[in-house]
């Protein structure tokens, strides 16, 4: 094109494309047709259940006839507090809170490497290595935890031939969390839980760390803070909102799963092996109903104390 | 004069790239000191082997005396106002402020009245609960200053600190600066990329090009008397004469620099004044700059020289014929080959 021919076409480039030239006058009309199949999703598929649910928890089974009582009662929830009941809720959320913890204190090494010294290929490597877990099914996973963990499995024989078996046979031997084989005990099905569910830890604690610029750790040293400290005093505070996300995938995961306790473990039930027999077999929706509502109350009390503590004032 | 900082023969290397390289360079103590250069000249790595973020490849680091390698930036009572201002996002301002107090273990009490008065310094008293997230650029900057100042280090680094500022915020905190540098009496060196802060601000600069110190004096020596090419048309514009040209302008036969300021014009064939040299030529460009009017002549096919006329002069136009003259003295022989 000639220097001539520039400016002397027309004002309007193109005049094709009205459906564009619409949505750029009106914004809020490509918005609304954007928003409203997910917002419609949510609020019927996902609150409006979730909503049915709490109300069920209100409603009481008959004694006799073993049918739902449709009017509001709180004795649901006080059977919660039956010692059986309350039981299942206190081991469900010990086992949550020692995954947790155990997850927090295994990714932050690892994300913290990732985030900060991890670049190129090293880091795609990270991607892969964490997230590859996921990839596989969540049973054959399980499965394959099971006969690594049983008493014929890998870890049994490793313990014999290193001449360690004492060790394993001590560690069964604990009150409580021991039992006759890793794969029958409370400590085989920690393994596992966290195993299957560290990834959800690592990857936000990750992309929290990802986000403290360099200069802040460069801050607290120039003023005067040894490596110690400044993790201490900037770097832990500053990940802890991405701990405290996966905090919530680890804690929330344990306390619903309901096959890692069947396939792993005692005979002893999880919050979720009670919702899914109370709602099955028992035919109890109201309890399982209760049952469920827990992990959603904790969940709640445990946001609300993490941003009473400041987990959130960096976002 | 004790020397605050000292560098003998500092390299500092990343890989292929000498990002400092054979730097030897004296501080003095309380000493305004800029470091000027365009960027990826290693002005920033100069203050980060200082602060201790970076250690050198070669050569010897003193701070008031004491030898710097292998001394982590923690043990250094030396602190740095940090470009992006690196304040914690998770404190407040008086957290921030008072961050280096706690780590030394200074109590409660000591320790917020200090931040209270080091915030008065730089005109914030009462912003302590704020969140840096609040604040503007300018705000942010000063806390970053606090911050730094409240440990009353030995000597301050400040890496790019206006660099963000919009221009009447910046040429406000330049003044600031300088006077509160008069005021703690604290050696400050100074890290920027931009010739008229360096020169408004420091008692001495060092002009940096390819990792390498090429001149260091007052403003005034190196405006006036740039030893090479490169500081010639880095520290304010220059017209950059090859020594034929020098020669014809009455100058020696050497590389020479003459200044726009210091170029009168006058209309058609007559010099301004008849005892200088002066040579004619033709309008190429004109630019005009609110009091003054930069204009650039075409001398020889190729050569062009600008000048600066104040504006009460009136209109220059493109083709016209102008003469230029200049006193002997304005031709300034530049004795580096750079």
């Amino acid at each position: 094109m000639s220097v001539a021919a520039i400016g002397k076409g027309s004002v309007v480039a193109n005049s094709g494309s009205r459906i564009s030239d619409l949505w750029f006058r009106h914004p809020w009309f490509l918005l609304a047709l954007l928003l409203t199949p997910p917002l419609l999703w949510i609020g019927i598929v996902y609150v409006g259940s979730l909503l049915t649910l709490l109300l069920n928890s209100f409603y009481g089974l008959d004694d006799f006839s073993g049918l739902i009582k449709y009017e509001l009662t709180l004795s649901t929830y006080a059977q919660l507090l039956q010692s059986a009941n309350f039981d299942i809720i206190v081991r469900s959320i010990a086992m949550a809170a020692a995954v947790t913890i155990a997850s927090a204190v295994i990714a932050f090494p690892v994300s913290y490497y990732a985030a900060r010294y991890a670049r190129g290929k090293w880091k795609a490597f990270f991607y892969i290595a964490v997230m590859m877990p996921l990839w596989s099914s969540y049973l054959v996973k399980v499965y394959a935890w099971k006969l690594i963990l049983a008493k014929e499995g890998i870890i049994t024989w490793l313990a014999d031939t290193m001449r360690l078996a004492w060790l394993l046979d001590g560690i069964l031997a604990l009150p409580v969390v021991g039992g006759p084989s890793l794969s029958i005990s409370y400590i085989g099905m920690f393994l596992v839980f966290v195993y299957v569910w560290l990834p959800y830890m690592i990857l936000p604690t990750q992309a929290a760390l990802e986000r403290v610029p360099n200069s802040l750790v460069d801050a607290a040293a120039d003023l005067g803070a040894n490596p110690w400290l400044t993790l201490r005093t900037v770097i832990l505070p500053l990940a802890l909102p991405g701990l405290v996300a996966g905090s919530i995938f680890t804690f929330s995961l344990t306390l619903g799963d309901y096959i890692i306790p069947q396939i792993i473990g005692t005979s002893r039930f999880f919050i979720g092996q009670a919702v899914y027999t109370q709602q099955g077999t028992a035919g109890n929706i109201p309890l399982a109903a209760a049952f469920t509502v827990v992990p959603i109350v904790i969940m709640g009390v445990y946001l609300w104390v993490a941003k009473r503590l400041g987990a959130f004032d960096a976002l | 004069m004790t020397i605050a900082v000292r560098f003998d023969k500092v390299s500092r290397h990343f890989g292929q790239v000498r990002a400092v390289d054979e730097v030897t360079l004296d501080v003095a103590e309380g000493e305004f000191f800029a470091m000027l250069g365009p960027s990826g000249s290693g002005k920033t790595t100069c203050l980060r082997l200082i602060a201790g973020f970076e250690q050198p490849d070669a050569g010897h680091i003193e701070i008031f005396g004491e030898t710097a390698e292998g001394v982590p930036p923690y043990r250094r009572n030396v602190n740095t106002v940090f470009q992006d201002y690196a304040l914690f996002p998770h404190m407040t301002v008086g957290e921030n402020v008072a961050y280096g107090l706690m780590i030394r273990g200074v109590g409660r009490t000591a320790r917020q009245s200090r931040a209270r008065e080091a915030l008065a310094m730089v005109k914030l008293s009462g912003f302590e609960g704020r969140r840096p997230m609040q604040l503007s650029g300018g705000q942010r900057q000063r806390v970053a200053l606090a911050r730094a100042l409240v440990n009353e280090p030995k000597v301050l680094l400040l890496d790019e600190p206006l660099g963000a500022l919009d221009l009447k915020l910046r040429e406000q905190m330049q003044e600031e600066l300088k006077s509160l540098q008069k005021e703690v009496g604290i050696t400050f060196v100074f890290v920027t990329h931009d010739q008229g802060e360096a020169l408004a601000m420091s008692d001495r600069l060092a002009i940096f090009n390819e990792g390498r110190i090429v001149q260091v004096g007052r403003p005034n020596e190196v405006y006036e008397r740039p030893n090479s090419r490169f500081v010639a048309s880095f520290v304010g514009s220059s017209n950059i004469l090859p020594p034929e040209l020098a020669l014809r302008m009455g100058g020696g036969r050497h590389w020479t620099s003459l200044r726009p300021e210091k170029v009168t014009l006058s209309r058609g064939n007559t010099p301004a004044s008849p005892s200088q040299p002066s040579i004619a030529g033709k309008i190429m460009s004109v630019h005009y700059q609110g009091s003054q009017t930069r204009v650039t002549v075409g001398v020889d096919s190729d050569m062009r020289i600008s000048a600066n006329a104040p504006s009460t002069q009136g209109a220059f136009r493109e083709g016209e014929l102008v003469t230029l003259s200049w006193r002997p003295e304005a031709l300034h022989a530049m004795e580096q080959d750079l």
